[in-house]
């Protein structure tokens, strides 16, 4: 197709060299790399947590760590992992990937969506400087209560109620921004149903982060008030319940995990067609197994408190809802299945984790029905068991699609490709570290190992399997060095990618690699799904894809635009309100020390109150020349 | 694109009369509560009158009557599911 | 976008003949009001959760029935100037759309008031955040909508100074529908906050 330079029609030549524009950039592109490459490093933050733990718990009698250290180790590990490294690195594809994936030039609030970043990257980093200032969060990431609200004299858990919140904000603008692009900006022809199924899946997880976040917002703040200004919501001896906080932690907790798997899910229902050259078998399941997921997710939240004295009913009415959801989870593992059958499969680094997916995800999905199965789930409830199901699902499932994804559109983001021998040693290595890891703790967990504990006598025969685990632990840190090697390796090495190095079949694959600064110079019509395969292919008599002669494609192929491209322009105001807002959190954790707490919240305050208001004075679009 | 275009907004004499309306029905709230001989049916009377202020003010004050449908299915959206998980919890903690 | 191409359309709910923009910008403030919706929800629940949990200190029967309906009425009027001023900046007319703001803000800052006042006599009848999970629950839920009328009324202001300043036009961030339809919301929830957490339970 004819490639024109649009440039001299954006009004202004976008500035991109220097960190000041990476400081004000609003397109949704670089804020997708700066999701991402956050999203790494906190990756090995908390991977490097995990490989502390594991040394602690190599052998028994662990003397490595102590028993605070160790509390404070696994539940950043818990934080960091679910709300620094997966959720940014799921934000990070949907940033730079649903704008490309519907044909649009941008997210529907480029300024929000730097507001969610920095939010994102202030709150984590105000989080993790708990290990330095008053001590990290140690109540696990669940933070039950009273457990979390009793000890005062320390501010650790005032790091999680704030901390969390901050986060909570963030990722609720970034996904009403998510909604609003996907409903309202989709380029002409792209339907709802012709919309790429990780598009799709962005919107459930959206959803479910819209209707999921206020309420663990709610439990926050209740939690910061009973540490902080004496209100007795959790206090048993105030007659306070400390159940509601369980309650309000999971109506947000269960939907989260969705959150996490979700998208993971939408990525390798791109990659397996790709890479099996068909269509993905059964879209129309796929995406409403989703949002069916999507919905059941909000019912099922209390098979995490089957232990915490719920009345009979109440237990199997959970127990019921819980045995259900594996049902559209399991109609989208057959339409994967389905989807790979009979195809023409490259076995590239990207389809093997997609493939991993599948495999491992089938594991953790089938431990999670064993917790629906109350009378089980009463003795698996806190041991390794539990930690080896979330796992598979967390890492097997979500990490695994989302290097999948990596591996997949790593070529549209830079230009170049990826190395595949390095890769495949990835895979293999990844794989082989994980099941060891993870494996033994079904055994471990099953043989009576409690989770959230420092150390463990001799002569309990948990020995064996957990030198085995912190072996595997050990090979994922190489398999992750061998990750970073070759996305450093690429830059300087990699081979060219091409508009489509995989004979693609979405839209994003129309553009260059990497898309300019507007995405598309025309944005493309659509008429199908699968949009660039039907602009490829044909089908023979037998059912066969044939290529297309050159330059068939129905007329109009693209919108005719009038009056140029408007970019919008780069605004410092959202890093400004991010930071501002940043510190004001930073103020309510250090209430308690007075004149400190109370200074910093009244600058924040008035920091994040220059940056809204500048931020609405500021006209929305750079005056044309 | 039939049937989606926008209806035009009310007027201001409209949105007098449905203020009337409201301070009407809240006037008539205040009076029930105070009617101790109703029984349980003064908290089916004074949910439902809560309940047609609510719909009233969101359907024209927030012009969700007039605008695209999409508007109405994000809102029933958050209300049925607040009413349905919130039941739910508070069952589940025997609030009732 | 316009184009060409009405026979690959199809017809969807978010189609309508206003600016893309302003129908992105309104599409979004529904999903952000769907999630105060939840918001309030947990917050409503653990009231109603410890509607009875009174310690032997205050309960519901301190609630002042007279004064609190005044400051319904209050903020359901402020509802109406809220939407007359929604109107007539709709019909451009910027300085009957101040007025109409300014009396929003008069009426926002009169029922903040009110609600300074409530929680003061209720503390001194005993009722504190710590007096029992009653209080706590009481004065979280109220409070917090409290918080939200305080943004409300902040919100206001910035539109009346933009206005005066000639700076309030659709390519700004800022915008009175929008506005209006927050503030609306405030309101509903105070229509429920009125008939569950008042005249429910006295």
């Amino acid at each position: 197709m004819a490639v024109t330079t649009l440039t001299e029609d954006l009004g202004y030549t976008p500035n991109t060299d220097g960190v000041w524009s990476w400081l004000t950039t609003v397109d949704h592109k670089r804020i997708g790399i700066m999701y991402g490459v956050s999203a790494l490093v906190f990756f090995i933050v908390g991977g490097l947590e995990a490989l502390l733990i594991r040394i602690q718990l190599a052998g028994p009698n662990g003397t490595l760590l102590s028993a605070d250290a160790y509390n404070q180790l696994f539940t950043m590990h818990g934080i960091t992992m679910i709300f620094a490294a997966i959720m940014p690195v799921a934000a990070a594809f949907q940033n730079y990937m649903i704008p490309l994936q519907i044909g649009a030039r941008d997210v529907a609030f480029p300024r929000l969506n730097a507001f969610s970043f920095w939010l994102f990257l202030f709150g984590v980093l105000m989080l993790m400087s708990s290990f330095f200032l008053g001590g990290s969060p140690d109540g696990a990431w669940t933070g039950y209560a009273n457990l979390s609200t009793q000890v005062t004299e320390f501010v650790r858990m005032d790091y999680y109620a704030i901390g969390l919140q901050l986060l909570g904000v963030a990722s609720i603008g970034s996904s009403a921004n998510f909604i609003a692009t996907i409903f309202t900006m989709r380029a002409p022809g792209m339907t709802m149903m012709r919309m790429p199924v990780f598009t799709w899946m962005s919107v459930v997880t959206s959803f479910l982060l819209i209707l999921s976040m206020p309420v663990i917002s709610v439990g926050l703040w209740q939690m910061f008030l009973d540490r902080n200004f004496g209100t007795v919501f959790y206090e048993a001896q105030a007659s306070g319940d400390p159940l509601l906080w369980q309650h309000l932690f999971w109506v947000f907790g269960h939907p989260e995990v969705y959150v996490l798997v979700l998208p993971a899910m939408g990525i390798i229902s791109e990659t397996l067609p790709t890479f099996s050259r068909k269509p993905l078998f059964g879209y129309a399941f796929v995406v409403f197994s989703g949002i069916a997921i999507g919905f059941l997710g909000f019912g099922v939240w209390a098979h995490h408190m089957f232990t915490a004295g719920l009345s009979p009913v109440a237990e199997v009415g959970f127990g019921i809802v819980t045995m259900l959801i594996a049902v559209p989870t399991g109609v989208k593992i057959f339409n994967w299945i389905g989807t790979i059958w009979g195809g023409k499969l490259t076995l590239n680094t990207s389809m093997l984790f997609s493939i991993g997916f599948i495999a491992m995800f089938i594991i953790g999905g089938l431990s999670g029905v064993t917790h629906a199965v109350i009378p089980a789930d009463t003795q698996q409830h806190d041991s390794y068991y539990v930690v080896a199901h979330f796992h598979y699902v967390l890492v097997g499932g979500s990490a695994f699609g989302f290097i999948a994804g990596v591996y997949y559109w790593l070529p549209k983001w830079t230009g170049k490709m990826l190395n595949e021998t390095l890769g495949k040693w990835h895979f293999w290595l990844m794989f082989l570290g994980f099941n060891l890891t993870f494996g033994p703790m079904h055994i471990l967990g099953l043989n009576g190992m409690p989770r959230r504990t420092y150390r463990y006598p001799e002569g309990l025969g948990w020995e064996f399997w957990n030198g085995m685990a912190t072996i595997g632990s050990f090979i994922i840190g190489v398999s992750m060095l061998v990750f970073i090697w070759n996305v450093i390796n690429t830059r300087r090495k990699g081979l060219p990618a091409g508009n489509d190095p995989w004979d693609a079949r979405t839209v994003e694959w129309m553009t260059t690699s990497p898309p300019p600064i507007h995405n598309f110079d025309r944005v493309p019509v659509v008429r199908h799904l699968d949009e660039l395969w039907h602009r490829k292919y044909g089908v023979d008599e037998e059912g066969r894809a044939v290529p297309l002669p050159d330059g068939y494609v129905e007329e109009p192929a693209f919108v005719e635009e009038a009056g140029g491209i408007h970019m919008p322009s780069p605004s410092y105001y959202p890093i400004i309100a991010a930071f501002g807002l940043v510190t004001a959190g930073a103020g309510l954790v250090f209430w308690s020390s007075g004149i400190l707490g109370v200074g910093m919240l009244v600058i924040g305050a008035a920091i994040m109150l220059w940056g809204v208001v500048g931020w609405a004075a500021e006209p929305i679009t750079r005056e044309a020349h | 694109m039939v049937a989606t275009v926008t209806r035009p907004h009310p007027t201001a004499k409209t949105y007098w009369l449905v203020a009337a309306f409201l301070a009407a029905v809240t006037a008539v709230e205040i009076a029930i509560s105070y009617l101790e001989f109703l029984g349980p049916a003064k908290g089916v009377l004074l949910v439902t009158l809560g309940g047609v202020k609510f719909f009233t003010v969101v359907a024209v004050f927030m012009h969700l009557r007039y605008d695209v449908r999409g508007y109405r299915m994000l809102f029933l959206f958050g209300i049925v599911g607040t009413l349905i998980v919130f039941a739910a919890v508070l069952a589940a903690m025997q609030a009732f | 976008m316009a184009v060409a191409t009405d026979d690959v359309f199809e017809e969807h709910d978010f189609e309508s003949t206003a600016d893309p923009i302003h129908r992105t910008r309104k599409t979004a403030m529904w999903i952000w009001l769907g999630s105060e919706v939840f918001f309030f929800g947990a917050m409503i629940s653990t009231f109603l959760l410890y509607r009875n949990t009174t310690n032997d200190g205050p309960g519901a029967e301190i609630f002042n029935v007279p004064f609190t309906s005044a400051s319904s009425f209050i903020l359901l009027t402020s509802s109406l100037t809220m939407v007359l001023a929604d109107s007539a900046f709709q019909r451009r007319d910027q300085r009957q759309g101040r007025i109409w703001l300014i009396g929003t803000v008069g009426l926002g800052l009169t029922f903040l008031a009110g609600q300074i006042f409530e929680f003061t006599e209720f503390v001194e009848q005993g009722l504190t955040l710590s007096t029992s999970p009653f209080g706590s629950a009481f004065y979280m839920l109220t409070g917090f909508h409290g918080a939200h009328v305080a943004a409300g009324v902040l919100m206001l202001s910035l539109l009346i100074a933009f206005s005066l300043r000639g700076r309030l036009s659709p390519d700004h961030g800022m915008n009175v529908e929008l506005t209006a339809l927050y503030w609306h919301f405030v309101d509903i929830v105070w229509i429920v906050i009125f008939t569950v957490v008042y005249l429910l339970q006295i």
